[in-house]
Protein backbone atom coordinates (compact mmCIF):
# COMPACT_ATOMS: atom_id res chain seq x y z
CA UNK A 1 0.00 0.00 0.00
CA UNK A 2 1.30 2.98 -1.06
CA UNK A 3 1.53 6.35 1.47
CA UNK A 4 -1.97 8.51 1.33
CA UNK A 5 -2.39 12.00 2.98
CA UNK A 6 -5.56 13.41 3.24
CA UNK A 7 -6.65 17.12 4.92
CA UNK A 8 -9.92 18.77 6.05
CA UNK A 9 -10.61 22.59 7.51
CA UNK A 10 -12.46 22.21 10.31
CA UNK A 11 -14.66 25.72 11.28
CA UNK A 12 -14.82 26.83 14.68
CA UNK A 13 -18.61 26.33 16.50
CA UNK A 14 -19.70 25.23 12.80
CA UNK A 15 -21.94 22.65 14.32
CA UNK A 16 -23.79 22.14 11.06
CA UNK A 17 -20.16 20.60 9.02
CA UNK A 18 -18.98 19.09 12.85
CA UNK A 19 -18.15 15.40 11.90
CA UNK A 20 -17.96 15.54 8.35
CA UNK A 21 -14.25 14.93 8.09
CA UNK A 22 -14.70 12.22 10.22
CA UNK A 23 -17.06 10.38 8.04
CA UNK A 24 -15.28 10.87 4.80
CA UNK A 25 -12.49 9.32 6.29
CA UNK A 26 -14.35 6.34 7.32
CA UNK A 27 -15.61 5.93 4.14
CA UNK A 28 -12.03 6.59 2.56
CA UNK A 29 -10.66 3.72 5.56
CA UNK A 30 -13.28 1.45 4.35
CA UNK A 31 -12.57 1.64 0.52
CA UNK A 32 -8.96 1.19 1.37
CA UNK A 33 -9.99 -1.70 3.12
CA UNK A 34 -8.56 -0.92 6.68
CA UNK A 35 -9.17 -3.75 9.61
CA UNK A 36 -13.19 -2.76 10.39
CA UNK A 37 -12.16 -2.45 14.54
CA UNK A 38 -9.18 -0.10 13.38
CA UNK A 39 -11.43 2.33 11.50
CA UNK A 40 -13.94 2.41 14.77
CA UNK A 41 -11.10 3.41 16.92
CA UNK A 42 -10.07 6.18 14.33
CA UNK A 43 -13.49 7.17 14.18
CA UNK A 44 -14.15 7.60 17.56
CA UNK A 45 -10.70 9.75 17.54
CA UNK A 46 -11.21 12.01 14.68
CA UNK A 47 -14.80 12.76 15.96
CA UNK A 48 -14.20 13.40 19.44
CA UNK A 49 -11.23 15.80 18.39
CA UNK A 50 -12.66 17.06 15.66
CA UNK A 51 -15.76 18.21 18.45
CA UNK A 52 -12.93 19.48 20.50
CA UNK A 53 -11.95 21.88 17.47
CA UNK A 54 -15.42 23.02 16.85
CA UNK A 55 -17.18 23.46 20.46
CA UNK A 56 -13.12 24.35 22.27
CA UNK A 57 -10.56 25.74 19.49
CA UNK A 58 -9.95 28.07 16.68
CA UNK A 59 -10.39 27.35 13.03
CA UNK A 60 -8.48 24.07 12.29
CA UNK A 61 -7.34 21.13 10.29
CA UNK A 62 -7.35 17.36 10.12
CA UNK A 63 -5.20 15.43 8.44
CA UNK A 64 -5.08 11.62 7.76
CA UNK A 65 -1.89 10.05 6.59
CA UNK A 66 -2.50 6.42 6.07
CA UNK A 67 0.69 3.96 5.15
CA UNK A 68 1.33 0.38 5.28
CA UNK A 69 2.68 0.50 8.94
CA UNK A 70 0.63 3.27 10.59
CA UNK A 71 -2.10 5.84 10.31
CA UNK A 72 -1.29 8.95 11.86
CA UNK A 73 -4.29 11.63 12.31
CA UNK A 74 -3.12 15.18 12.99
CA UNK A 75 -6.01 17.26 14.61
CA UNK A 76 -4.75 20.83 15.08
CA UNK A 77 -6.45 24.57 15.76
CA UNK A 78 -5.87 27.62 16.07
CA UNK A 79 -7.91 28.47 19.27
CA UNK A 80 -7.69 29.46 23.01
CA UNK A 81 -5.13 26.55 23.51
CA UNK A 82 -5.51 24.43 26.64
CA UNK A 83 -3.81 25.86 29.78
CA UNK A 84 -3.47 22.42 32.18
CA UNK A 85 -3.29 19.15 29.38
CA UNK A 86 -3.28 16.84 32.60
CA UNK A 87 -6.72 18.37 33.70
CA UNK A 88 -8.01 18.32 30.33
CA UNK A 89 -7.14 14.32 30.04
CA UNK A 90 -8.98 13.92 33.29
CA UNK A 91 -12.13 11.29 32.61
CA UNK A 92 -15.43 13.99 32.91
CA UNK A 93 -12.77 17.27 33.03
CA UNK A 94 -15.07 19.70 30.92
CA UNK A 95 -15.53 24.00 29.94
CA UNK A 96 -18.25 23.01 27.97
CA UNK A 97 -21.18 25.60 28.42
CA UNK A 98 -24.89 24.79 29.61
CA UNK A 99 -25.85 25.13 26.20
CA UNK A 100 -23.52 22.53 24.76
CA UNK A 101 -24.03 20.34 27.83
CA UNK A 102 -27.70 20.31 27.40
CA UNK A 103 -26.79 18.75 23.31
CA UNK A 104 -25.08 16.17 24.97
CA UNK A 105 -21.46 17.34 24.58
CA UNK A 106 -19.09 18.24 27.57
CA UNK A 107 -19.19 13.94 28.97
CA UNK A 108 -15.84 15.52 29.74
CA UNK A 109 -15.15 11.99 27.95
CA UNK A 110 -13.57 13.36 24.17
CA UNK A 111 -9.71 13.40 25.11
CA UNK A 112 -9.80 10.15 27.58
CA UNK A 113 -11.87 7.90 25.33
CA UNK A 114 -9.43 9.34 22.36
CA UNK A 115 -6.21 8.35 24.17
CA UNK A 116 -7.97 5.00 25.03
CA UNK A 117 -8.50 4.23 21.11
CA UNK A 118 -5.19 5.65 20.10
CA UNK A 119 -2.05 3.38 20.24
CA UNK A 120 -0.40 6.70 21.01
CA UNK A 121 -1.20 10.27 21.38
CA UNK A 122 0.73 13.58 21.91
CA UNK A 123 -1.25 17.52 22.51
CA UNK A 124 0.74 20.00 22.31
CA UNK A 125 -1.06 23.27 23.21
CA UNK A 126 -0.06 27.02 23.77
CA UNK A 127 -2.30 29.03 25.48
CA UNK A 128 -3.33 31.86 23.26
CA UNK A 129 -1.82 30.23 20.16
CA UNK A 130 -3.86 26.72 19.94
CA UNK A 131 -3.63 23.18 20.09
CA UNK A 132 -2.14 20.43 18.00
CA UNK A 133 -3.34 16.51 19.08
CA UNK A 134 -1.68 13.58 17.47
CA UNK A 135 -3.00 9.99 17.48
CA UNK A 136 -1.18 7.22 16.03
CA UNK A 137 -2.84 3.81 15.12
CA UNK A 138 -0.50 0.47 14.13
CA UNK A 139 -1.85 -0.75 11.30
CA UNK A 140 -1.70 -4.06 12.08
CA UNK A 141 -3.60 -5.95 9.39
CA UNK A 142 -1.27 -4.96 6.30
CA UNK B 1 -34.76 -7.23 11.95
CA UNK B 2 -34.74 -4.31 9.57
CA UNK B 3 -35.24 -0.79 10.70
CA UNK B 4 -38.61 -0.59 8.46
CA UNK B 5 -40.18 -3.54 11.42
CA UNK B 6 -39.12 -1.72 13.95
CA UNK B 7 -41.25 1.02 13.16
CA UNK B 8 -44.04 -1.58 12.17
CA UNK B 9 -43.65 -3.98 15.75
CA UNK B 10 -43.20 -1.17 18.14
CA UNK B 11 -45.71 1.85 16.17
CA UNK B 12 -42.29 4.30 16.03
CA UNK B 13 -43.34 7.20 13.29
CA UNK B 14 -40.49 7.85 10.57
CA UNK B 15 -40.25 11.30 10.26
CA UNK B 16 -36.89 11.08 8.29
CA UNK B 17 -34.33 9.06 6.60
CA UNK B 18 -36.84 6.48 4.75
CA UNK B 19 -34.09 5.37 1.85
CA UNK B 20 -32.98 3.58 4.56
CA UNK B 21 -35.05 1.56 6.56
CA UNK B 22 -33.69 -1.55 4.86
CA UNK B 23 -31.09 -1.19 7.22
CA UNK B 24 -30.39 -4.35 9.49
CA UNK B 25 -31.38 -4.01 13.42
CA UNK B 26 -27.86 -5.61 15.54
CA UNK B 27 -28.40 -4.65 19.58
CA UNK B 28 -29.79 -1.38 20.66
CA UNK B 29 -28.53 1.33 23.17
CA UNK B 30 -29.89 4.27 25.01
CA UNK B 31 -28.27 7.43 25.65
CA UNK B 32 -27.90 10.95 25.22
CA UNK B 33 -24.27 12.49 26.61
CA UNK B 34 -22.47 11.81 22.77
CA UNK B 35 -19.24 10.97 23.69
CA UNK B 36 -20.66 8.19 25.86
CA UNK B 37 -22.97 6.70 22.42
CA UNK B 38 -19.85 6.98 20.02
CA UNK B 39 -17.50 5.13 22.52
CA UNK B 40 -20.31 2.34 23.75
CA UNK B 41 -23.15 1.86 21.00
CA UNK B 42 -23.01 -1.39 19.18
CA UNK B 43 -22.62 -1.16 15.25
CA UNK B 44 -26.03 -1.69 13.59
CA UNK B 45 -27.75 -0.71 16.52
CA UNK B 46 -31.32 1.25 17.14
CA UNK B 47 -30.20 4.48 19.17
CA UNK B 48 -32.86 5.85 21.47
CA UNK B 49 -32.37 9.13 22.42
CA UNK B 50 -33.61 12.09 23.72
CA UNK B 51 -31.50 14.69 21.47
CA UNK B 52 -32.83 16.03 17.85
CA UNK B 53 -30.09 18.00 16.85
CA UNK B 54 -27.96 17.62 14.14
CA UNK B 55 -25.15 16.20 15.38
CA UNK B 56 -26.88 12.98 16.22
CA UNK B 57 -26.26 12.05 12.76
CA UNK B 58 -22.95 12.43 12.61
CA UNK B 59 -22.97 9.79 15.52
CA UNK B 60 -25.32 7.54 14.15
CA UNK B 61 -23.41 7.14 10.72
CA UNK B 62 -19.85 6.65 12.02
CA UNK B 63 -21.67 3.69 14.63
CA UNK B 64 -23.01 2.59 11.50
CA UNK B 65 -26.52 2.70 13.30
CA UNK B 66 -29.93 1.14 11.71
CA UNK B 67 -32.01 3.50 13.41
CA UNK B 68 -32.18 6.65 15.86
CA UNK B 69 -35.50 6.47 18.25
CA UNK B 70 -36.17 10.29 19.69
CA UNK B 71 -38.01 9.15 23.23
CA UNK B 72 -40.13 11.33 25.54
CA UNK B 73 -42.13 12.63 22.62
CA UNK B 74 -39.02 14.79 21.19
CA UNK B 75 -38.55 15.62 17.79
CA UNK B 76 -35.97 16.35 15.66
CA UNK B 77 -34.67 19.84 14.34
CA UNK B 78 -35.74 20.67 10.29
CA UNK B 79 -31.67 20.23 9.86
CA UNK B 80 -31.39 16.87 11.52
CA UNK B 81 -34.25 15.54 9.17
CA UNK B 82 -32.72 16.87 5.92
CA UNK B 83 -29.13 15.18 7.05
CA UNK B 84 -30.80 12.01 7.70
CA UNK B 85 -32.67 11.88 4.65
CA UNK B 86 -29.07 12.89 2.71
CA UNK B 87 -27.59 10.26 5.09
CA UNK B 88 -30.63 7.67 4.78
CA UNK B 89 -30.72 7.43 8.74
CA UNK B 90 -33.85 6.49 10.04
CA UNK B 91 -35.34 8.58 12.23
CA UNK B 92 -38.38 7.51 14.17
CA UNK B 93 -40.32 8.93 17.09
CA UNK B 94 -42.11 7.66 20.56
CA UNK B 95 -43.94 9.44 22.83
CA UNK B 96 -42.89 6.55 25.32
CA UNK B 97 -39.75 7.51 27.54
CA UNK B 98 -36.58 5.44 27.13
CA UNK B 99 -36.95 3.18 29.49
CA UNK B 100 -40.39 1.75 28.81
CA UNK B 101 -39.29 1.59 24.41
CA UNK B 102 -35.95 0.37 25.37
CA UNK B 103 -37.94 -2.78 27.62
CA UNK B 104 -40.43 -3.59 25.04
CA UNK B 105 -37.04 -4.14 22.34
CA UNK B 106 -35.21 -6.18 24.60
CA UNK B 107 -38.24 -8.46 25.32
CA UNK B 108 -38.89 -8.59 21.97
CA UNK B 109 -35.02 -10.13 20.97
CA UNK B 110 -33.77 -6.86 19.69
CA UNK B 111 -30.52 -7.30 21.83
N1 LIG C 1 -8.89 21.97 20.80
C1 LIG C 1 -9.09 22.45 22.04
N2 LIG C 1 -8.92 23.77 22.31
C2 LIG C 1 -9.11 24.26 23.56
N3 LIG C 1 -9.51 23.51 24.61
C3 LIG C 1 -9.70 22.19 24.41
C4 LIG C 1 -9.50 21.59 23.13
N4 LIG C 1 -9.76 20.26 23.24
C5 LIG C 1 -10.11 20.05 24.53
N5 LIG C 1 -10.06 21.20 25.24
C6 LIG C 1 -10.32 21.36 26.68
O1 LIG C 1 -10.26 20.09 27.30
C7 LIG C 1 -11.50 19.80 27.96
C8 LIG C 1 -11.77 18.31 27.93
O2 LIG C 1 -11.99 17.86 26.60
P1 LIG C 1 -12.82 16.52 26.37
O3 LIG C 1 -12.21 15.43 27.16
O4 LIG C 1 -12.93 16.30 24.90
O5 LIG C 1 -14.24 16.83 26.99
P2 LIG C 1 -15.43 17.77 26.47
O6 LIG C 1 -15.17 18.09 25.04
O7 LIG C 1 -16.64 16.94 26.67
O8 LIG C 1 -15.41 19.00 27.32
C9 LIG C 1 -12.53 20.64 27.25
O9 LIG C 1 -13.67 20.89 28.02
C10 LIG C 1 -11.72 21.92 26.96
O10 LIG C 1 -11.63 22.71 28.11
MG1 LIG D 1 -14.55 16.81 23.69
Amino acid sequence: MSSLKKCFNIRSRDFIHAGEASITVQQLLKQMRIDSALIRRIAVCGYEGEMNVVMHGGDGRFCIEINTERIVLDISDEGAGIPDIARAMEKGYSTASDAHREMGFGAGMGLPNMEKNADEMFIESVPGCGTKVRMIFFNRST
Amino acid sequence: MQASDLATQFNLTVVAGREGLDRIVAGGHCGDLLSEVMANAPIGCVWLTIQGHQNIIAVAILREMAAVVLTGGNVPDDATRAKADQEKIPIMLSGQRTYDLAGQLYAAGVV
